[in-house]
Formats: structure tokens, sequence, C-alpha cells
């Protein structure tokens, strides 16, 4: 890890440098700033139905902003589909409905006062498998931009740059932002993912599994990312991997389905320290250390 | 008494039997794709075998750049010039009617419309692919040549225009349906990625839904091209057949297709104007086939951009 953090020496353009080697699991330091810092959501009774069945019900979970809150628990246990209504693209796959509550720094996100869009716009995402559009690095990056209206080349320049050195893909990539984005490894293309969402200048970046289908360099190189980030957005990240969400978050929310019958609900949320050393719940327990999913 | 065959016996004689079967499917497999090519280069070697006789008294050059067509005066002119613009007026035409109509139409089907909508539209352009070229032409008589007529206050509605539209019309669904393909295939991981990241439906279809199905796109408009520039029966009852030089879709044209099936029945078989009508063919053949080469070559490069 030390190593590729040497790499980036003076590429922090999101970070303030010293933060970067800062213990994962360190909340504490962050609480403090909260006041005035944007990206925390607060959900409560949020219930999920895809038609009839019902896969989520009743969570409810603050998330504090400039923070990593890693959501986990076995398969199909809806995860992903919670880290989707926050920023509602559950609503781009049809016969979804979402219950509950969800505020985006106090603003309800689910009513007809919030344009899906425009919250899409402070609520990033990267998904589980790179996504990168058949166009140059570059447009990569300044798609989200362009469409914010943002139209002046050193403008768009100047985020390119800073996004791509935020997602610390820059010194790999500017001698060539021409170059398709396919011709990037697949680590690199997801890094490139990240860029693309730190561009439209998010509060919040959703990541659903984003090392899943890396290799463990890749996987390492997304997680120092991850590190860096967290001190200028929150970030929300489900992830299969119990020593990732041990290593970089700083909360994590256990949720379980314990039947097809019935809906997943969130079995508890603690500072990830406590959550892998001491949970409060049997189940938490033994679903970290293995027994079961 | 005999014994029965051991298992493993039986299973070796099936295992020959299959063998067998396989290199006889593989055999007939193989001679059908050959097939393609030989019967592909035997039209061009037979083409080219009737033309002889053009290019030897008329000369290629002189047809290609010759702009005046009397194959019946004595000596006949055989001057390709008006008939090659004649089709192609009327492909350009009707390249702009199938175009945006058939992609806009493509992406209303495959993006915004609900599942059934698409079922409904997607039988109706098959039943508009099934219907004889002969009835678009009825319909264009009917229909199109008194509007063109009217609207451009001319003393003849028999012009490119008119063809030109017609044969668009004729070739929507080809341009329909395999943008529609094309489209289908980009993956909803795009048009997700687009959408988180603050992008309507329009955007995200204008910006990277259709640049992303471009090549399959082309590929429909090039297809779309080929059915019109071959297209005979309806231009023939539409475009008026003056094999002069055209300036202005608005006049009347006589295409290639529409040539050698105008004339053909009238010829002496084996005399010049019969081989001249060949070397038409010929030229029209070489066409197509540069048309589609070139889509070919297109879609490949897309192709190999694709491959991840």
């Amino acid at each position: 890890m030390n190593a590729l953090l040497l790499e980036r020496d003076g590429t922090l353009a999101y970070t303030a440098g010293a933060v970067v080697a800062d213990d994962a699991v360190d909340v504490a330091t962050r609480e403090d700033a909260t006041a005035a810092v944007r990206g925390t959501f607060s959900l409560s009774g949020v219930s999920v139905a895809y038609g009839r069945d019902r896969v989520i019900e009743g969570v409810g979970m603050e998330i504090p902003a400039r923070s990593v809150t890693a959501l986990i628990g076995p398969s199909g246990c809806g995860k992903s589909t919670l880290l989707r209504c926050l920023n509602r693209m559950n609503d781009e796959i049809g016969n979804v409905h979402v219950d509950g509550r969800i505020t985006l720094d106090g603003a309800d996100i689910m009513g007809k006062a919030m344009d899906p869009v425009e919250l899409r716009m402070r609520v990033g995402q990267v998904f589980q498998r790179p996504n990168p559009f058949p166009m140059s690095i570059y447009d990569n990056i300044a798609y989200g931009p362009r469409t914010q209206g943002i139209r002046r080349k050193s403008e768009l320049d100047l985020l390119v740059e800073e996004s791509l050195r935020g997602a610390a893909l820059w010194d790999e990539v500017k001698k060539s932002l021409k170059k398709h984005a396919f011709e990037l490894s697949g680590g690199q293309q997801q890094r490139l993912c990240i860029a693309r969402a730190l561009a439209t200048k998010p509060e919040v970046i959703l990541m659903d599994e984003p090392a899943s289908a890396l290799d463990p360099i890749s996987t390492q190189q997304i997680e120092d990312t991850i590190a860096e980030l967290k001190d200028s957005v929150t970030i929300v990240i489900v992830t299969h991997n119990m020593q990732q969400a041990a290593r970089i978050s700083n909360q994590t929310a256990f949720m379980l389905r314990e039947s097809l019958e019935e809906p997943a609900h969130l079995v508890e949320m603690g500072d990830t320290k406590k959550m892998f050393t001491n949970p409060d719940d049997s189940r938490t327990e033994s679903y970290i250390t293995g027994r079961f999913g | 008494m005999r014994t029965p065959p051991s298992d493993g016996a039986r299973r070796l004689g099936r295992t020959t039997t299959r063998r067998a079967a396989e290199a006889v499917v593989r055999a007939i497999i193989h001679v059908c794709g050959w097939l393609a090519i030989v019967i592909l280069a035997a039209i061009a070697i037979f083409l080219a075998w009737n033309s002889v006789r053009a290019f030897g008294e008329a000369g290629l050059g002189t047809m290609l750049s010759g702009t005046a067509w009397y194959p019946t005066s004595d000596p006949g002119k055989f001057g390709m010039l008006p008939l090659i613009l004649g089709s192609l007026f009327v492909t350009g035409v009707a390249l702009a009617v199938s175009v945006p109509v058939g992609v806009a139409a493509a992406v209303f089907i495959s993006e915004f419309s609900g599942p059934g909508v698409k079922d409904v539209m997607k039988s109706i352009i098959e039943f508009m692919a099934a219907v004889p070229s002969v009835v678009y032409g009825l319909i264009g008589v009917a229909v199109v040549i008194p509007l063109v007529k009217d609207v451009f206050a001319l003393n003849s509605g028999m012009t490119a225009l008119t063809g030109g539209i017609v044969l668009g019309v004729m070739s929507l669904p080809t341009v329909i349906s395999i943008s529609e393909d094309a489209l289908h295939a980009v993956p909803f991981d795009l048009r997700q990625g687009s959408a988180a990241l603050g992008n309507t439906r329009w955007q995200t279809t204008f910006k990277v839904t259709v640049p992303a199905a471009g090549s399959g796109i082309f590929a429909a408009v090039m297809l779309g091209l080929g059915r019109a520039i071959g297209e005979t029966m309806a231009v023939l009852m539409l475009t008026g057949n003056a094999a002069v030089m055209p300036t202005t879709v608005l006049e009347s044209v006589r295409t290639m297709t529409g040539t050698i099936a105008a004339e053909m029945g009238e010829v002496v078989q084996g005399g010049l104007h019969y081989s001249v009508l060949f070397a038409v063919g010929l030229v029209l053949f070489a066409i197509t086939f540069t048309i589609n080469l070139a889509a070919d070559l297109v879609l490949e490069r897309q192709r190999k951009r694709w491959r991840r």
C-alpha cells in the first residue's frame, strides 16, 4: 500500500496529503467536522418491493458525511438494492416500489420535489463491472460535466485532470487522454469510472462491489483510492469481501435476509472496528467469522 | 447364443458411427459454405463474359463517361452516366427518407416504448417488409406521383424524388429492424452508467446508446442502401424512365435497374445492346459489392474496438 501511495505523491487533488496514511477505521477524527460538511444520508423505515416481492423492510441508518460506510451481508440480502435507493437508480428498473424516508442533508430524496437526475449529479455511482463509455478517456470524464452544461475547454481540462488525479489514474493516462477507454485494463477502467463519477463533483459516491471483477493489485489500487477520497466525499460501498470492509470502512452495516419468505432487514450497524471485533448480534459474528453466507 | 457386446465395444461402435456422421455433415456444410462464394464468382464471371462485346465495341471508358443513352439509334449511343446518376439520385432521396425516419423509429422502439407497443411495432415492421415491391409501386402511382406533381407544381409527378420517397419507405423495415437490434445490443451497464451521472433518458440515448450502436446502425443504413439501389419494380413504375442527364431530383430519371428490366425484352440476344445491358449489370454489381465491402470493413473495425 505504501509503495502505491508514494507513486501518487503530489497528486492529491481531493485530499489533504497527510490524511492518506490515516487508519481506515478511525471515525472520531471525522465526526467533529460533519456540521458544515454535505453528504449525510439518513434512512428511516426504508422498504423495497420488486412487484409483490418485498425484498427489504424497515431499514433505518445514519450515513455520516466524509467517511466510508460498508454494506455487508450474504448474496441476495438487498445490499445493492438499498444502495440503489440512495440515488434512485431503482427508478430505472421499473416495477420497484420504495417506501420510507431517505434524506440527503435533510432533504427528502424520494419526494416529488427531488429530481432524480439532479440527485444523481450529487450522488454518483460506480458499478460492479467497469462500464466506461465507448469514447476517449477524456470524453468519458468530461461526459458528466458536459451534461451539467460546462463547455469551456479550459474548465473541462481542469476537471478531467482533477478527477483523474482523484481516482489515482492521472499519471498512467495523462499522455494518452485521447485514447479509447476500452484500451485500458480492467482496473484502469474501473478507476476511470471512479474519475468519471468524481467529475460531477458529487457529495456522495456509491460503489457496488467495485473491485469484485478485478485482480488483487487493481483491487488494492481501488481501495487506496477510496481511502483518499473519503476526506472529500461520502462513500457507501457494497462488498462481499469481509477483509475489504474491515480495511477500508469507518462504519459497517450488516444486512440479512433470513429466508426467501421474508424481506431482508438491517441486523446491526456500527463502527467497523466494533463490528468486526465485538458485534452486538450473534448473527453478525457468525457471518463475519464465516459460519454462513 | 451371441454374447452381447461389452460396454466398451458398444461405446466404440457408437463413436465410429458418430464420427462418420460428423464427417458427412461437415462435408455438406463445407460445400454449402463454398457454394455461396462459387455462385458469387459465377455471377461476376457471367456478367463480365456477356459484357465482353460491349467493352470491345463501345468501350468501358466511353460507356462510363458518356452522357447520351440512345441504344436504338444507329449507331447506338451507350453512355451510362444518365443511368448511374439516375440510380444515385433515387437512392440519395431514399436514404434521406429512410435514415432519419428509420433510425428515429428504431430509437423509439428500443429506448422509449413499453413492451406491448414494442411487440406490436416490431410485427408491423415485419409486415412492411413482406409487402411486394409492385404494391409499393401501385401506392406510389396512386398517391406519391400526384402529391409530388401538386406540391412542386410540375408537369409530371414521375421524378427521382417520387421513386426515392417510395424506395425510402420500402427500405424502412431493413433500417429499423437492424438499427433496433444494434441499439438493443448495447449493454444495460452503459445506460445505467450514464443515468447515474445525472443524465436524462434522452441524453443517455443520444450521447451514449446511439453512438455505441453506431456500427450496427451504419450496417443498417448500408443494407437499406443496398436494397434501394437494387430495387427495380417500384422505380420503373414511378420515375418516368427518361434516360437523360438529371440535374435535380424533380426530373424524370431512369435507373440502371430500370433500364435493364425495361430494355432486356426488346434486344437481340447476343447483340451489342444486349451486351451493353450486361455491362450495366456489371457496373451495378460492382457498386453494390463495393458498398457492402466498405460496410464490412467499417463494421469489422468497430467490432475490434468493442472487443475487450
